[in-house]
């Protein structure tokens, strides 16, 4: 079986954010930039899942601009065989990624695509269950555990009360969760090999997938500061400023 | 406008989160009905019919709706959005599964975890762990969008719209439930929770979450956790509040033995009030917190139980 797992190149999770003073967006000019952890995940369970003997073939794929191959190479490093990178400079949206997905899945036929629950940059959590709609393939989302058993997977899903657990046919679509796997470091002499595997890059237009969306952001914004408080010297003190002056007890 | 707001149900019943949703449909403005889709959801949709502002309540209830798989809802919703030019869903675990499938279908994006109306097409939401506040705005002719309840207050229950029953029935021969582990409580959601106190690593392991309780039984609270409790086996992942957990804004939220990551702020700076208690005064929480308070949580934790 062949898997296709698609990462996404985003700010790095520890960096913090600064808007841009024209409001327009985020601003990313030497920011560090890594692959979204979300699909580190996804990455890790489509290894494991080949070094199981489930998996032959391990595809990554990526939609971005040029600088987006360093995150193909990681995951390449980390155990994937090839992978293909869709170039845009434009800002692709949930949809239009889904749309491009949705095409090398009908190219390139796996059983099983893997992609992160949502991205931390625009915190959609949108692509998976797009892709699966759009191909007619079942999706789990919000996976902790992923189990191939025969023709179908069970996927234990985290959901608002706790877990469920559901079974689908395959080829299926499943989005991947923090609890369902510690992604390894890659090694250097990985990083090095991973230089040599083949990577296409493709382009929108190749597919006939338009990126534009009718989605358009007019400004982005600080969320209004929270200013710290103060330090209280005792639990008596805590319990009189929550009743008298926070009025909460 | 004409907006469709799909239910929310938790065991059966309809989730307190329904008439958050409703309050954001009635922010844009328009006719609103409730879809509930499941199986035996009578009870769930005379609730729904309840809400103030909700013009009818649509009921779809068959085997194949059952525990709302991502699949058939998907199906249903595309069946029925025709007749609309917005349908709304929570941002629960549910909404997020669904929603994105109706969009696709119908060739439209998603505004997911939407927390301010500013027009019928434009929204705010947050980016980047909420460190940032996007306005954008929609041209598609329908708009698909999943709400973060905490930014709306919930309409009332003086209404009585009429049921009616939605007779399509999908077919669904792709996915099927196997099994579910819910968390039993007495206590409140998480979500709709006055008060929260939630416990970090700081906590040590799962059996000093104990100390939680008997504070958490005298403010009526709900129990949450950090990531960094969760990973360490200490609590269940339904605990987590954070950017990929859970969403809170209560009136009062005590953090306790948390030192603040962003991820863990991103899902609790909007409570009114915040206590953190930690023994590093240098910790992250405190930047945020109302009330700080430094010292060993093992001590504390029974005093304040003692004194409330």
């Amino acid at each position: 079986m062949k898997i296709l797992v698609a990462v996404k190149r985003v700010i790095d999770y520890n960096v913090k954010i600064r808007v841009k003073a024209d409001h327009s967006d985020v601003d990313l000019t030497n920011v560090k930039m890594a692959m979204n952890p979300f699909c580190e995940i996804a990455v890790e369970e489509a290894v494991r899942l080949k070094e199981k003997g489930v998996a032959t073939e391990v595809v990554a794929v990526t939609v971005g601009p040029k600088t987006a191959q360093e995150q193909l190479r990681t995951a390449l490093a980390l155990g994937a065989d090839r992978a293909v990178h869709i170039e845009t400079d434009e800002r692709a949206e949930s949809l239009a990624v889904a749309k491009l997905l949705a095409k090398v899945v009908e190219e390139e036929q796996p059983g099983l695509v893997i992609l992160g629950k949502q991205a931390i940059d625009t915190d959609n959590n949108q692509t998976g269950q797009m892709l699966a709609a759009l191909t007619g393939l079942p999706q789990g989302t919000f996976a902790s555990e992923v189990a191939v058993d025969g023709d179908k997977v069970h996927v234990t899903r985290e959901i608002d009360g706790g877990l469920q657990t559901i079974a689908l046919t395959l080829p299926a679509i499943v989005t991947t969760d923090l609890r369902l796997n510690e992604p390894r470091y890659a090694k250097l002499p990985d990083i090095m090999k991973a230089k040599k595997k083949p990577l296409d890059v493709k382009t929108p237009a190749d597919y006939g997938v338009e990126v534009a969306s009718k989605v358009s952001l007019l400004k982005v914004e600080s969320p209004a500061e929270r200013k710290g408080g103060v330090k209280v010297a005792s639990v008596d003190e805590l319990i009189d400023k929550l009743k008298n002056e926070a009025k909460v007890l | 406008m004409s907006i469709l707001v799909l239910a929310d149900l938790h065991e059966g019943q309809l989730a307190g989160t329904t008439a958050h949703v409703v309050a954001a449909a009635q922010a844009i403005g328009g006719d609103i009905d409730v879809l509930v889709a499941g199986e035996e959801v009578q009870a769930a949709a005379e609730s729904a019919a309840k809400l103030d502002a909700v013009s009818k309540v649509r009921v779809a209830d068959n085997a194949v709706y059952a525990h709302q798989l991502a699949e058939p809802m998907g199906a249903l919703l595309v069946e029925l959005a025709g007749d609309y030019t917005h349908v709304l869903a929570s941002a629960s675990t549910t909404g997020k599964n669904v929603l994105p499938r109706l969009a696709a279908l119908k060739d439209v994006s998603q505004l997911s975890d939407v927390l301010g109306v500013e027009s019928a097409d434009t929204f705010l939401r947050p980016i980047y762990a909420g460190n940032a506040i996007a306005t954008v705005k929609s041209d598609d002719a329908l708009k698909v969008i999943t709400i973060r309840t905490t930014g709306f207050d919930a309409v009332g229950a003086s209404g009585s719209a009429p049921i009616e029953a939605v007779d399509t029935v999908v077919e669904n021969t792709q996915s099927s439930f196997v099994k579910e582990e819910l968390a039993k409580s007495d206590r409140p959601e998480l979500g709709g929770a006055k008060v929260v106190i939630s416990g970090g690593r700081g906590m040590g392991n799962g059996e000093n979450f104990k100390l939680l309780d008997g504070i958490a039984d005298k403010l009526g609270a709900a129990i949450g956790a950090s990531r960094a409790a969760v990973d360490a086996g200490f609590v269940p992942n339904d605990m987590q509040v954070g950017q990929t957990g859970k969403i809170v804004a209560p009136d009062l939220y005590i953090a306790v033995g948390i030192s603040g990551a962003i991820q863990h702020l991103a899902g609790m700076k909007d409570s009114k009030v915040i206590v953190a208690i930690n023994k590093d005064d240098e910790a992250p929480i405190f930047q945020v917190a109302d009330y700080g308070l430094v010292g060993d949580l093992f001590e504390i934790l029974p005093e304040l139980e003692s004194k409330l």
